[in-house]
This record gives structure tokens, sequence and C-alpha cells, in this order.
């Protein structure tokens, strides 16, 4: 364990980051790629329609829920998922209440035990909600440039921000390329990720910052340095913190409730690509920005 | 030996003061629908009558109605809230019947008394509306009973000229009453009636008298509803949500104190104490100020037992620092303490900025999990950094925790100065 420690300590950060980018850039292209052919797999909380999610006492089969369906003629576009004493159908028309309550009745005479969670949202709704979500992205984002230009400088900001709409964005592309579904609390898993994935990266832009303070750096090597050694300093405590929100995540994943499911998978995929970021993306990009600044005054003299 | 009687005392004290108020607390959470069971409606209102515009006060005066009508159907603490300028949302747990709610809540929409005004196909269609059901008096709809015994509907009216002026012009001609689209009665106007007061004879029949009756102090409802969003979750089904999420982060936190017991030793303790009081404290936040707590909010309290931690590594990975660098324990936790303060409040400030903006553009979920965020963030600062760091302090001043291998650190490590 500590030989590896000293492994990861004495890499080399802002060279190996050229790999990160092209593995980054990629991987948001085929995002893009993903999203433009085949968009989200979005759930009733943003399409309209009805979800009808059912706790059963016994399994049912899809066979012996289709002909209720056809017979409140609800069977057009209907998509049942079935799992284990669970059963799901998502409606791409809103029900209406009397379809919805005999529904329920016909499924009651199959499975006393039935427990329903029904979901409908109108289409205004649904586009008012991704509307909302756009703009809290946005303005968080301005929140935080604003917050770290004044507390570090805005190169900070500007990576900070590069990084963390990464992880966002990366976790649109994974869901994007698995078809994984798209409710509302993957908005709240997408703002979370951009509020926490940040962490990682001020503990080492912290650092940055200190040993910036009590260094002298003359050349772009220096820098360079600077950023590798401030990087190995905290890259342990900033994997440990994104460790212990992860354990939380991943046991919410594993054994939380099934409406929070798509939304701790997300959570968990953020966190990843948030350590990841705040080691391999932001502080290398920071250099990048400083080294611009630092050849100027180089060249003057 | 006075530190160590305050450190016991502290922990001691403060463990029992949380075993003994826990279980009160716990029940006294008020729980979300989605983890009790019961049904949401958002309604968007706009006014019956085109044109008009929907006002704070009417849309105040709908919501309040809804409630009424909500607790007359004997739903447990039904919870009606304003959103924006139009909505209302609707939240009633324990429902049975909700066919019933929906038609109970959403029916009486639209009452409007009408007269015949030529262009009619039908003898029994009536197209001019005379009266709209804000022309009623809230509540002005009674019972009466004529000296016959026979049940009778006395109604009252906002304004006594306009009800004379169509009386006037409407008498020994019927006055039909609608709700909706559907004629409910057509009595014929008796005589001018200028004090505002009328009365409507149903025929001698009590049980349409009190439906009469029912219907039109349903219609003095002002505004029409229209369902945006609805959510229904059956009571099993949000308890089975609760306990296996509850299951889930007790296993993570389990996880995460074990974790910081391995990596930080004894102050890797007294983060996982720290951590306790945080939780106990959190739930006391919510029983005090009466918050709701849905799933998401679960979810984020659970995602906040790790990121609380987080001071406590960021602290104690710089101590640890500090004393590599071959510093005494005291003066390295001392410069840990002070430089890592710092870090972890920026980092902080950044997740609250962004729970923030998550409150103020959220609804219903979304808030929620912001509000349990942000309260969560503000005590961990309390507990996992001032708490954790006071109780290690009096242990490190009653000179108990001299040796860096508390730290979960080797003598090897420290390098000499």
């Amino acid at each position: 364990m500590s030989s590896n420690h000293k492994n990861i300590k004495t890499l080399d950060f802002v060279h190996l980051s050229k790999y990160f980018y092209i593995f980054s850039i990629t991987l948001t292209v085929l995002g893009l790629i993903f999203l433009a052919i085949f968009g989200l797999n979005y759930s009733v909380d943003f399409k309209a329609g009805s979800n009808v999610d059912m706790t059963l006492t016994k399994n049912l089969t899809a066979e012996e829920v289709t002909p209720i369906l056809e017979k409140l003629e609800i069977s057009k576009d209907a998509d049942l998922t079935v799992g284990d004493q669970r059963m799901s159908i998502r409606f791409n028309e809103v029900l209406n209440e009397t379809q919805d309550h005999q529904l329920k009745e016909e499924i009651l005479k199959l499975d006393g035990g039935a427990s329903f969670e029904v979901n409908t949202v109108d289409p205004e709704m649904a586009k008012e909600l991704a509307r909302n979500a756009i703009y809290a992205v946005l303005i968080s984002c301005i929140g935080i440039i604003i917050y770290v230009s004044i507390r570090f400088e805005w190169r900070f900001a500007v990576a900070a921000i590069v990084a963390l709409l990464h992880d966002a964005f990366m976790v649109v592309a994974v869901f994007s390329i698995f078809r994984f579904e798209v409710d509302l609390t993957f908005i709240i898993a997408v703002l979370t990720i951009i509020g926490y994935s940040i962490n990682d990266t001020i503990v080492i832009f912290d650092r940055i910052r200190e040993n910036l303070r009590f260094a002298k750096q003359k050349t772009t090597t220096d820098l360079h340095e600077l950023v590798n050694h401030s990087v190995s300093q905290t890259i342990m405590r900033s994997l440990y913190t994104a460790l212990t929100v992860f354990i939380a995540a991943f046991f919410l994943y594993l054994f939380g409730g099934e409406s929070i499911k798509m939304f701790s998978l997300a959570m968990v995929i953020g966190l990843l690509f948030g350590a990841y970021s705040s080691i391999f993306i932001a502080s290398p990009l920071w250099f990048v920005l400083k080294s611009k600044q630092k050849n100027k005054p180089a060249k003057a003299s | 030996m006075k530190r160590i009687i305050a450190f016991i005392t502290v922990v001691v004290v403060s463990t029992a003061i949380m075993a003994w108020t826990t279980p009160d607390l716990l029940k006294n959470v008020r729980l979300g629908l989605d983890l009790k069971g019961g049904f949401e409606i958002l309604y968007e209102a706009s006014p019956i009558e085109g044109g008009a515009k929907v006002t704070r006060e009417s849309l105040l005066k709908t919501a309040q109605s809804l409630e009424e009508r909500a607790n007359k159907l004997g739903t447990s603490e039904p919870e009606v809230t304003t959103e924006g300028t139009e909505r209302i949302r609707l939240k009633l747990a324990g429902v049975t019947d909700e066919a019933e709610v929906r038609k109970q809540m959403k029916e009486p929409a639209s009452l409007t008394f009408r007269s015949k005004d030529g262009t009619e196909t039908d003898p029994n269609q009536y197209n001019k509306i005379e009266m709209i059901g804000t022309d009623f008096a809230e509540n002005g709809a009674k019972l009466e009973f004529t000296q016959m015994n026979e049940p009778i509907v006395g109604i009252k009216v906002k304004s006594k000229d306009k009800f004379a002026e169509v009386t006037k012009r409407l008498l020994g001609k019927p006055l039909a009453i609608y709700m909706n689209e559907t004629l409910i009665s057509d009595p014929v106007v008796q005589a001018v009636l200028t004090d505002g007061t009328a009365s409507i004879s149903v025929g001698g029949d009590l049980d349409k008298a009190k439906e009469l009756r029912d219907q039109i102090n349903l219609g003095a409802l002002p505004l029409k509803l229209t369902e945006k969003y609805s959510q229904s979750v059956g009571a099993t089904l949000g308890k089975q949500s609760l306990k296996q999420t509850i299951e889930a982060g007790l296993i993570a936190s389990v996880l995460i104190i074990l974790f910081m017991v391995a990596m930080y030793r004894i102050p890797g303790l007294f983060a996982g104490f720290a951590l306790i009081v945080h939780t106990w404290l959190l739930i006391l936040v919510f029983v005090w100020a009466d918050f709701t707590l849905t799933l998401p909010g679960v979810a984020a309290f659970i995602l906040g037992i790790g990121m609380a931690v987080d001071a406590n590594i960021i602290t104690n990975e710089r101590i640890r620092e500090e004393i590599r660098s071959g510093k005494s324990i005291m003066s390295a936790v001392k410069a840990g303490g002070k430089h890592s303060f710092r870090t972890v409040m920026d980092s902080n400030i950044t997740t609250i900025i962004v729970a923030a903006v998550m409150y103020m553009f959220g609804t219903g979920a979304v808030k929620g999990f912001a509000l349990v965020l942000i309260v969560e963030i503000v005590l961990s600062i309390a507990t996992n950094i001032y708490f954790s760091r006071f109780l290690q302090n009096l242990l490190i001043k009653a000179g108990k925790l001299s040796k860096p291998k508390y730290f979960g650190i080797k003598e090897s490590e420290i390098r000499e100065l």
C-alpha cells in the first residue's frame, strides 16, 4: 500500500494530463454523438405521460397485465418493465383519472397486496423542469466562478469550472451511452456533482496557492514542478474525501429505495469523474493557463 | 486531570442526551408523501373568465378552499401550498380513494347561473352567463326548511344590486344553475330579490338540496384548476423505500467510521463521534424547524455524512503532514487546524452556493434535497470541525495524545528537523 502511494505520488501529473485530455475529449465527443443521435432516455418526469410503479406481493407477468391495458385501451405505447415483485408501466400519454383508477382496480384483482406509485407530468411542466435545471447549472457556475475568483484567481476559477462541467457532462454522456433512465433525481445528482466535485479541486488548488507563496517560479519548469508537487502532496486526501462520499452513494445505489437508484448511480459515476478530473484535468489546466501568463514577462526581460 | 474529566463528561453527557432523545425525535420527523404514502397534485390556476388575472388573493383563497375540502374528505393533515403566482400544490397523506379526491377537488371549478339568450338549440340549454361562482358569498349557501318542512337552499350573493337587476330582468323566467357544463337545476325566478338572498326549491329532495348547497359553496371557489403534475405513492411502497434507504445509510456510515478510525486512529474516532452528533443535530433541526423529509432528502442526508467527514480528513491529513515534518504533536495540531480550516471552508462554501441555487430553482423533491444539503454542511462545520477539534484538544492538552502512532503515523515516517 505504502509503496503504491509512492508510485502515485511521483507521477508527472502535468505531463500525463495530455493523455487524460485525449481520453476526456474522446469521451466528450462520444457523448455528444450519442446525445445527438439517441438523446437521453427520459422518464416521465421530463416527458409528458404517466408512470405507474407497482410493488407486488407475487410475481405478475407481462402476459397477465397486457390484456388489462388492452381492455382499458391504454396498451398503445405502454412500456412494461417486469422485475422481482415489481412492475413498472410507462405510458406516453397522460392517464386520465378513470384509467388510472381502473388500472389499479384491475391490478388489485390480480394481486390484492399491490402498492402503487403513479407519476403524471404535463409536457409544459417537463419543459419547465428542464429549463430550471439548465438555469440552475448556469447560475451555480457563475456563483462558483465569482467565489473562486475572489478567493483564488480567475485562472483557478476557469480550471475549476472546466473540470466540473466535464464531470457533469460525463455523467450525462454515460447516461446517454448506456441508456440509463433520466428522471428528476438525475438533475439533483448532476447539480450535487457540480457542487461537490469542486471540493477535491479546491483542496489541490489551495495547496498550489500555498506553495506559490513560498516558492519562486522563474520558469515554466519551476511551475510544472510546483503543480506536480502540490498534486502529489494532496492526492491522497483528495481521493479519501471523494471515497467517503463514494461509499455513501454506492450503498445508496446498492440498497437504497428504488426511486433514487438512478440518482445514486449518477452520483457514483459523477464522483469517480470528479476525483479523476480534479487531479488530471483541473490542476494541469491551471498550469497551462498560468504558464501562458508566465511566458510574457520572461520574454520581456 | 481536569481536562480528562471534562472530556469524559462531554462524551458521556452528549451520548446520554442523544440516546435519550433520539427515539422521540425520530417519531416526530415529518415525513414526505414519498415516504409515508400519499397523493400529491400540482394545480395550475386560471381565471374562469378569460382575460382576468390570477391575483395573489384569489390564489390564496383557492388554496384555502382546497384545504377545507381536503379536510372534509378526512385526510390527515392536508398540506396545501401556493407556488409562484398561479400554482397550488396539494399533498394528502393516507388517501384511499384518489378518484374521489380528484373529483372533489376539481369538480366545483366553475359554477354559473345562466339564462337564455336566444341562441339555444335545446329547451334545456342556457347560454347567457348571468352570475358566476365568485358572485356568491363564500359559504353563503345554507340548507333551510319551509314551513311545510320542505328542504330548500338559501343562497347569498355579494352584490345585492346585481342580483336585483338579474332577478328583475328574469322575473318569471328560469335562472339555470350550472356546474361546469352540467345543468343542476333551473328554478324560475319568483320575485325581484333586493336583499341579496334567495332560496331555491329542489322539489323536496333533502339529498338533492344538500348537494346543491355544497356545490354552490364549493363554487365560490374563484379559480379553475388544471392538474399539471401528480404523484401517488402507496403507503407500503413509501415505508419500504424509507427502510431500504436508511439501511443503506447505516451500512455506509459504519464503513465510513471504520475507514476514519483505520486511517486516522484516535482523531478518526473523534470524527466518528462528531458524525453521530452531526446526524443527531440534523434530525433535531428537522424536528424543530418542522421540515419535511423526503426520499431525496434522506439521500442528501446520507451523502452529507460522507461529506461531513471530509473536514476531518483534510484536517487530519494536514496534521499528519506537520507531524511528519518533525513538529511536536501540539504544534502540528495547531498548525494543521489553522491551515486546513481555509481549505475546508472554501470547499464547503462552493457546495453551499450550488445547493442554494438548487433550492431557489427547484421544486418539490429538488428543494427538499437542497435544503438538507445546506443544513447538513452548516452543521458539519460545527461538529466535524469545531466539536471534534475541541475533543481532540482536551486530550492533547491533558497530555494523552502524545505519540504520533495515535495519529496513524509510524515514527520512521517522521523527518528529522
